[in-house]
């Protein structure tokens, strides 16, 4: 099982710290192991961790023990209710280069495909058709879960055991297995329509007018913008093409679904070559004046009039995902992302022109409505609005965003711990006002306190 | 934790009445994020004091305490970092403590040599009890007060210079072989610093406050293992200095 210490980092590359490493075979060897930690043999305790894409420390475990997932990847055949069952460190891009061409799709996929599915379960990520399809939480028909006495347990929506696990940030126990409900689809392709709109009212009504008609909207938005031009935005809009359009460059389905086998279809997703990114990028181009040119020329690459133009899913999902490595590019003090969530649309004009006075060095920041909450204690998106700021891991930048997260937490809303890499302990009980709950279902699963990560320490989380 | 920004949540200070680590612990309370502050020292009223700053310093959500601690007794330092660690995780252990002795210690076998105890001798056992403590943790800060002084001994400072110069090579080669455990050593050299310890003395040219002292360190935290000077003019100084044949260095008026 090949166990070594290692340095490992978050996304952001901002959070650092060694764990003794091992990859685990199957679920009885994740039993084993969690056994034998019970038993007093891992102080340190011990955490899954899949292709480490949380971008702070939730996928860290300092002095102990991290089970990587990258050798459960069994992927079951697909069932005729569109059921499959795959180990967790499969990737959604991996399911996916599985099932499009059988005509199935993953219901969510978060902005990488490089996500596994152990991971998205833990974060209960989301992505661009929330405001229809919720998170993945409400797409998963059961797990299979070692929990912290060693025993291997199936746990279903429902349960009391699934509202710990679903958004748990991968304290509750080590999910092995998903199985997830997939939807159908009939082209590989997606017709996508772009448009861009020039102020913070109208990005927030141009995508309210798109959650009506489109299942997957979000817009790229301008932070460094100023005074009129403050929360512009790129709006992207899109569906699956069906049969009854011509897609210029994807090909639609002919014969029906197929669930186990050879694909029924030519259609398939394939992600391309992917790029390495530029081993490191100077400092000063990461200033707030080239950030602002180069959100600038986004802007205006963007087509005035809507234009509508078909794309594969791997470029509309997953567009970073064609710089291999984009996250060096911030150099030796990393980045972090700034992701919050909150219902009144006040809060999302006042985080704005926070960050547009005080110049904070964003790039493209992501904005997405949300459809209803899932209700699982941790689970982060709620009703209302989502924005997600990539800025340089900088201390200066420490008091302006504390003003942030002090704004998202007068107005109810909350953070993203898949994302949070530096909030401060004492808002999170505002911010997740279950937390005590889910605490107490967590230690149920976790009586000897085993599943521990960078992230519960510093939030003091369990 | 530290967190992405590099600002601690917990301290422990060994020499907890330093007017340096005061000033460390106020600039660590800054970013924010402090909410454990474990101050080591002999009790007495500088002890009092620097917890009630402290207290005041961390607000609402920060714990402070004392602990008992003597850098004569390293029979006794494994227990006092233990205890220290027993309340979670460390990120900061400042070394602090050390004594500045005048002429007549220098000259006076035993007082010598107990500076020698105090300054290197139980700075060794403290750090080395520390050294395990965060090698398990597999995270932390070292950051261990040397001075310009262990440089290059003066003529006039030669005790306190050397009682320095072992530390300050104890703690970098400590540095160096905690290399990927997740452990950092900041070795820190102050020059004349206005403090308590050097009232009196005239001031020499370079010297900084206590509080520069502080934000060198707090900037230097999470930021790998390494020597800082402080001010930072004095490495090019020194580096001069080193070089001087002894007999035109002992005629430095320094």
């Amino acid at each position: 099982m090949n166990t070594g210490t290692q340095r490992l980092s978050g996304w952001g590359r901002a959070n650092t710290s060694p764990a003794l490493v091992s990859h685990e075979e199957s679920t009885a060897a994740v039993a084993a192991l969690v056994r034998s930690a019970a038993a007093g043999g891992l102080p340190r305790g011990i955490l899954a961790r899949g292709l480490g894409r949380s971008y702070g420390d939730a996928a860290l475990n300092a002095g102990g023990r991290v089970v990587r997932t990258d050798r459960l990847t069994a992927i079951g055949d697909v069932q005729p209710d569109g059921t499959v069952e795959v180990g967790s460190g499969v990737s959604i891009a991996e399911l996916l280069r599985h099932v499009v061409p059988r005509g199935w799709f993953v219901p969510v996929t978060p902005g990488t495909g490089h996500v596994t599915l152990g991971g998205a379960v833990a974060a209960d990520v989301h992505g661009k058709n929330h405001h229809r399809e919720g998170s993945v939480g409400r797409h998963v028909v059961r797990l299979q879960l070692v929990d912290g006495t060693g025993e291997v347990r199936t746990v279903s929506p429902g349960d009391p055991a699934y509202g710990a696990v679903v958004g748990g940030m991968g304290l509750s126990g080590i999910v092995t297995k998903v199985t997830l409900r997939l939807r159908p689809i009939s082209s590989a392709t997606l017709t996508v329509r772009t448009t861009r709109t020039a102020d913070l009212d109208a990005t927030m009504s141009a995508l309210q007018e798109a959650d009506r008609t489109h299942r997957y909207t979000v817009a790229w938005l301008d932070t460094l913008a100023k005074g009129s031009g403050l929360g512009r935005a790129v709006l992207t809009a899109g569906d699956h093409t069906t049969s009854g359009e011509a897609p210029r460059g994807g090909v639609p389905v002919g014969g029906g679904h197929s669930t186990a086998g050879e694909p029924a279809s030519s259609i398939a997703y394939s992600p391309g070559r992917s790029l390495p990114a530029p081993p490191w990028v100077p400092s000063a181009l990461l200033s707030p004046t080239t950030m602002r040119a180069f959100n600038e020329a986004y802007f205006r690459a963007a087509p005035a009039r809507p234009r509508v133009t078909t794309e594969s899913i791997a470029s509309f999902f997953h567009p970073l995902d064609v710089v291999r490595g984009w996250n060096r590019m911030y150099g030796r003090p990393g980045f972090l992302q700034h992701q919050f969530a909150v219902a009144d649309p006040q809060c999302l004009r006042a985080v704005l022109e926070l960050f547009s006075r005080e110049r904070v060095p964003g790039f493209l920041a992501v904005l997405k409505r949300f459809g209803p909450s899932s209700g699982l204690p941790l689970s982060f998106p709620t009703a209302g609005w989502t924005l997600a700021t990539d800025v340089p891991a900088s201390p200066q930048l420490g008091p302006v965003l504390d003003r942030a997260d002090e704004l998202v937490a007068s107005y109810g809303g909350r953070l993203y711990l898949a994302k949070d890499s530096r909030m401060r302990p004492e808002l999170l009980p505002a911010m997740y006002p279950d937390l005590d709950h889910w605490r107490q279902e967590r230690a149920l699963l976790d009586p000897h306190h085993l599943f521990v990560s960078d992230l519960s320490r510093r939030l003091h989380l369990c | 934790m530290l967190d992405a920004l590099r600002s601690p949540q917990s301290v422990l200070v060994l020499g907890a009445s330093s007017d340096i680590a005061q000033a460390t612990v106020a600039a660590l309370a800054r970013r924010g994020r402090l909410d454990r502050v474990v101050l080591a020292g002999r009790p007495g009223p500088r002890r009092d004091a620097a917890v009630q700053k402290a207290t005041s310093e961390v607000g609402r959500r920060g714990v402070v305490r004392a602990l008992d601690f003597d850098a004569t007794r390293p029979d006794e330092h494994e227990a006092v970092v233990a205890e220290a660690f027993a309340d979670g995780d460390v990120d900061v252990v400042l070394l602090a403590f050390g004594v500045l002795p005048d002429a007549a210690t220098a000259a006076a076998p035993d007082a010598a040599a107990a500076v020698v105890t105090t300054n290197f001798t139980g700075a060794v056992s403290a750090l080395t009890a520390s050294a395990a403590r965060l090698r398990a943790q597999g995270h932390g800060t070292m950051v261990v007060l040397s001075s310009v002084a262990g440089e290059r001994p003066r003529r006039s400072n030669y005790l306190y210079g050397a009682t320095k110069a072992g530390l300050d090579a104890f703690a970098t080669g400590l540095g160096d072989d905690l290399a990927g455990t997740g452990v950092e050593v900041v070795v820190v050299r102050p020059g004349f610093v206005r403090t308590s310890m050097t009232a009196g003395l005239g001031p020499a040219p370079l010297s900084v406050d206590a509080s520069d002292v502080a934000e060198a360190v707090v900037a230097a935290v999470g930021g790998g293992t390494r020597t800082v000077w402080v001010p930072g003019a004095l490495r090019l100084v020194m580096s001069v200095l080193r070089h001087l044949p002894r007999a035109v260095f002992r005629r430095l008026p320094i």
